[in-house]
């Protein structure tokens, strides 16, 4: 702004002198010559610590060979792979764990925020307690409690506890029958996709027609297309079920302590805070829309369906949306338990590398972008929730 | 529900509340057997078979319930960390004092200079307790400083520190001059978007590399450092909303009167701005509670890491249920209690200006 008024001439240069004389231009023009002289010598001191030069810094690293295994992996990853590709490693368990927090503490926030809302006075007491007792103990005591109880509360794998068969619960992990994967699987993923692709063109142009098309309709174009490939492979379908060979169990899925820690820990203490959202939201909608409802003749399902639903989603998508992040954000408590991910990995490679800035700063820029993504996500579902204001 | 005339004692009231509708008494008799089987165990857990005394692991053989002689023989560790045995009463002293400070810093009413007077004498008193060093009070250094007063006087100064922190950057995010508000848009965005413990770890690794020698602060200050950072951007953000939500006439009033923007702010805008946020801070000050604990993945002693090292006596072995669920109860307490009086505040405080205007 300043550089374009000074390249425009001698009068502009009055002007400038002028802008200069007033104390809020100064203000600005001394916070940034104290931002950048204290940028300036923080480099410096950086530059200056011993065993920092020009050519140990910078994000080069990330190519170099890494010799640390890891726990848990959604990739190939052995000692010897790059250090990016440990970085990506330790994304892809964070975007795991926080999924499967995220679904699950939505889940079972519901279920309380229902029961603190049902006619019975005692199933709402006991909600209220649950709310009150999980979400006013730190998080970080909770994982640690759950991963202590994990490794050390469960039996060995000889005694391996079995709720249900097929379920074996050990200090070593958690393991359950799993799916056995198959080609077809990768086609029905996509054939979904294009099923929701379809529903939603077709919903948009009958939209567009000032039709509707039935719930019903709009479900088989869903779910047809993956039922039909699925059945085009020959229905390949066979569970794995784990089973004791030598001093482990081998087959089904397992979880390990420390994902198991890190997904209950994460969805019961982050189930309180939605309990609560999701109860005020339901709570806010006053009684007079539901009598109105109830005058309009509109049945109990179609009170829910038509009128709460829709306007509770509007006032719980914000802070849901908020609640979401936090459980991305405090998935990174996982480097207290040994669970993979972004941070615990950066703490690894600092320790082997010495990049400390490096490390920090793709710490901060993997949880920047995965907070951007996630609020642009739920914007777009915002967007769609909010009534359109004049 | 309010309307209703209760005709009956409380007693009788009450019971026809829960048998109300079939489908409530049903689902009333379903939780009534949920909670008794879940309080069972933990009552038999707890009290009855608990061992409440003993000295070493062998107190409690396999089998019994809890062993509160554990938490007994540990409580000076759990609590007070590796702050000198026979110093201890001063750790206690001091963060009594604190806590009543901030207390009294809560209510509107002690709004003043007497309270500024207050904190003044109240912290030169905290620190000669805690640190020592004149006649009479041993030295204690600080990185001897744990448990939880270590805990709470994170608690405290982060948010103290964060709230004197976030009024320029509230500020600045509602200025007009461009400058100030990209920057407080960037401190409070960038800061938001990533988690505590990225910062802690700035703080902790960072500053030693980017400060020079001698400048940096020691292992408190630095982890106290980043809690600022971290929850001062959220304050800032609680407060510019505080400050937005005052009627403009307020701010037109005060330029009628030819205030100008220091003493407006200060005298007049800040103030109630501070009113309508305190049960935001209330709930800051909880989330930071619990916040510092992360401090223990920077190695610090606080009342999370005090539980966790009293976890490696050999004596006792294998009393981590006890410890946890101890400490999440000390913890419960404390929060617990910040809620209340915050919800009484809000109460006398919050409610009567909205009833005003």
């Amino acid at each position: 702004m300043k550089a374009g008024a000074l390249l425009l001439g001698a009068s502009n240069g009055m002007r400038l002198t002028a802008l200069l004389r007033q104390r809020d231009v100064q203000a600005q023009l001394a916070f940034v010559a104290l931002v950048v002289l204290v940028v300036w010598g923080m480099v410096q001191n950086a530059a200056s610590v011993e065993g920092r030069d020009a050519v140990q810094s910078g994000f080069g690293f990330l190519w170099d060979r890494a010799s640390f295994q890891l726990g848990e992996s959604l990739i190939p990853y052995g000692a010897g792979d790059t250090y990016g590709r440990a970085f990506l490693v330790g994304i892809l368990n964070t975007v795991k764990v926080a999924i499967c927090g995220i679904v699950l503490s939505t889940v079972l926030g519901l279920m309380i925020a229902l029961g603190q809302l049902s006619p019975s006075v005692l199933t709402a007491r006991l909600c209220r307690l649950y709310i009150e007792i999980f979400r006013n103990m730190p998080l970080l005591l909770q994982l640690i409690f759950w991963h202590t109880f994990l490794i050390r509360g469960l039996p060995v794998v000889r005694q391996a506890l079995s709720p249900v068969d097929g379920v074996y619960l050990t200090n070593r992990g958690l393991f359950i029958p799993g799916i056995v994967g198959h080609v077809a699987y990768g086609w029905m993923a996509l054939a979904l996709a294009l099923g929701v692709a379809a529903a939603v063109i077709v919903s948009r142009i009958a939209r567009q027609r000032d039709t509707q098309i039935s719930a019903g309709w709009r479900a088989a174009l869903v779910l047809v297309p993956p039922l039909a490939v699925f059945l085009a492979f020959g229905a390949p379908l066979s569970v794995d079920l784990p089973h004791l060979a030598g001093f482990n169990f081998k087959g089904g899925w397992t979880l390990s302590p420390e994902f198991a820690a890190m997904v209950i820990g994460l969805t019961l203490y982050t189930a309180a805070f939605n309990a609560e959202i999701i109860r005020a939201g339901i709570q806010g909608i006053p009684k007079g829309q539901t009598e109105a409802a109830l005058a309009l003749g509109l049945h109990r399902r179609q009170i829910m369906r038509l009128v709460i639903i829709p306007q509770t989603l509007r006032i719980i998508t914000p802070p849901m949306t908020n609640s979401y992040l936090n459980i991305t954000k405090e998935s990174s408590l996982a480097v207290a338990i040994g669970y993979p991910e972004v941070v615990r990995v950066a703490n690894i490679t600092l320790a082997e590398t010495n990049r400390s800035i490096e490390c920090i700063a793709l710490i901060m820029i993997i949880y920047l972008t995965l907070s951007l993504i996630i609020s642009a996500l739920l914007n777009l579902a915002n967007a769609r929730v909010q009534l359109e204001q004049r | 529900m309010m309307q209703q005339v209760r005709t009956h004692p409380p007693l009788i009231a009450g019971l026809k509340e829960l048998v109300k509708t079939p489908t409530a008494a049903l689902m009333n008799l379903v939780a009534l057997v949920a909670f008794i089987a879940i309080l069972k165990p933990i009552v038999e857990w707890g009290l009855i078979d608990a061992v409440w005394s003993g000295t070493d692991g062998s107190a409690c053989p396999q089998g019994s319930g809890a062993c509160w002689a554990f938490i007994r023989d540990k409580s000076r560790l759990i609590f007070f960390g590796r702050f000198p045995l026979d110093q201890q009463w001063r750790a206690g002293v001091a963060t009594a004092l604190l806590v009543l400070l901030v207390a009294a810093s809560l209510t509107p009413t002690f709004w003043g200079r007497k309270l500024g007077v207050a904190w003044a004498v109240g912290l030169a008193t905290y620190f000669l307790l805690m640190a020592g060093g004149v006649p009479g009070l041993t030295p204690v250094p600080s990185a001897e400083w744990g448990g939880l007063p270590l805990t709470i006087l994170l608690t405290v100064f982060g948010v103290g520190f964060g709230l004197v922190l976030s009024v320029p950057v509230a500020l600045a995010k509602t200025s007009k001059l461009p400058v100030f508000k990209v920057a407080a848009t960037i401190y409070v965005e960038a800061i938001r978007g990533v988690p505590l413990i990225s910062v802690l770890f700035m703080a902790s690794i960072l500053l030693p590399v980017i400060l020079p020698e001698g400048l940096t602060p020691g292992g408190i200050g630095r982890a106290l450092a980043g809690i600022v950072v971290f929850f001062a951007a959220y304050m800032a953000e609680v407060l510019r909303g505080g400050l937005q939500s005052l009627p403009k006439g307020q701010y037109e009033a005060c330029a009628s009167l030819g205030l100008r923007y220091w003493p407006m702010m200060l005298k007049v805008i800040l103030p109630q701005a501070f009113v309508i946020v305190l049960p935001a801070i209330v709930n800051m000050i909880i989330a930071a509670l619990k916040g510092t604990s992360l401090v223990v993945i920077v190695a610090m002693m606080d009342f999370l890491g005090t539980t966790k090292a009293s976890l490696a006596d050999p004596d006792w072995i294998g009393f981590y249920v006890e410890a946890y669920v101890f400490a999440g109860l000390v913890y419960g307490i404390m929060c617990g209690a910040i809620s209340w009086y915050g919800r009484r505040i809000e109460k006398r405080f919050v409610g009567a200006r909205e009833h005003k205007n």
